[in-house]
């Protein structure tokens, strides 16, 4: 089934607050092997002048996912999970996000192509407090292989 | 950690490179921090039955290990205000030994005036090109 190109333009509604906590931000920092201790210290985070410890630079992914999959998951839009590979992915830090954020995303389908049997689903979240602080703007491209 | 300084830093300035060591565990536990839970980073079988070599590695988590070069040099994470990157080439991570991804860095531009850095990521595994355009902005003091 091919990715339908009516989605292209499409605005989703917010996503429901993502509450970021510190235990989260730390689990994330070690997986990745992130050793700043802003990470994992709230005296260092707030001695460089952050509320409190701050995510590492590709946190954000794990906000960016919720808002893609509501693009993913609907039927409609005739994505095959299982032939998803990750082809591009860019983060545009407004500041770092922050234990203590409630962070909501909205995102828009940027474009939606098909080249050589392929298809290509750019997708942009834009990620923001509930106050409605800028945080981050994730863009992602998914390439959608064709059947054989 | 003092943060680095536009007035110290040089276009073509190599960053200090490290090697990131993955192991299958390396990726269970990146399954569940991030939330990716797709079972081609974990699941040799499974990944072997949908055409993979092996399990691979998310490429989020090559992506989120290697700018660790560029936050570390910077002196704090949170300048690092922009970051990119293509996936070229999958991580193959097998059962015996796991894989190790090199990574190179340089500055490539650098603006005095608004003290950004633009620092240029080489990734690589057993010799392969696996990020491509993989570039981060870094704001200095």
């Amino acid at each position: 089934m091919a990715v339908n190109a009516d989605f292209q333009g499409r605005t989703y509604p917010p996503t429901p607050p993502y509450a970021v906590g510190r235990a989260k931000i730390r689990e994330f920092a070690e997986a990745v092997g992130a050793s700043d201790p802003v990470h994992v210290d709230p005296s260092v985070a707030t001695g460089r002048g952050y509320a409190d410890v701050i995510a590492p630079p590709t946190f954000a992914v794990l906000i960016a996912q919720q808002c893609d999959a509501q693009l993913i998951r609907d039927p409609e839009a005739g994505i095959d999970y299982s032939r998803v590979v990750h082809g591009e992915q860019r983060f545009a830090h407004h500041r770092p996000i922050t234990a203590g954020d409630e962070v909501v995303g909205v995102l828009t389908v940027d474009s939606v192509k098909e080249a050589g049997g392929h298809a290509m689903v750019t997708t942009r979240s834009e990620l923001a407090t509930t106050g409605g602080e800028p945080l981050c703007t994730a863009t992602s491209t998914i390439v959608i292989r064709g059947g054989e | 950690m003092a943060i680095r300084k536009a007035k110290d830093v040089a276009v073509g300035e190599e960053l200090p490179g490290r090697t990131v060591h993955v192991e299958r565990a390396t990726l269970v536990q990146y399954a569940g921090a991030s939330l990716d839970r797709n079972p081609i980073h974990w699941d040799e079988r499974f990944a072997k039955s949908v055409g993979l070599p092996d399990v691979i590695a998310h490429g989020m988590f090559t992506m989120g290990s290697v700018v660790g070069v560029v936050s570390d040099w910077a002196g704090d994470a949170g300048r690092v205000v922009e970051y990119g990157v293509r996936f070229t080439k999958p991580v193959v991570v097998p059962y015996e030994g796991g894989a190790d991804i090199e990574v190179a860095a340089v500055v490539k531009k650098l603006d005095q005036e608004t003290r950004r850095a633009a620092v240029e990521l080489t990734v690589t595994c057993d010799g392969v090109k696996v990020l491509g355009r993989a570039l981060a902005v870094v704001a200095l003091d």
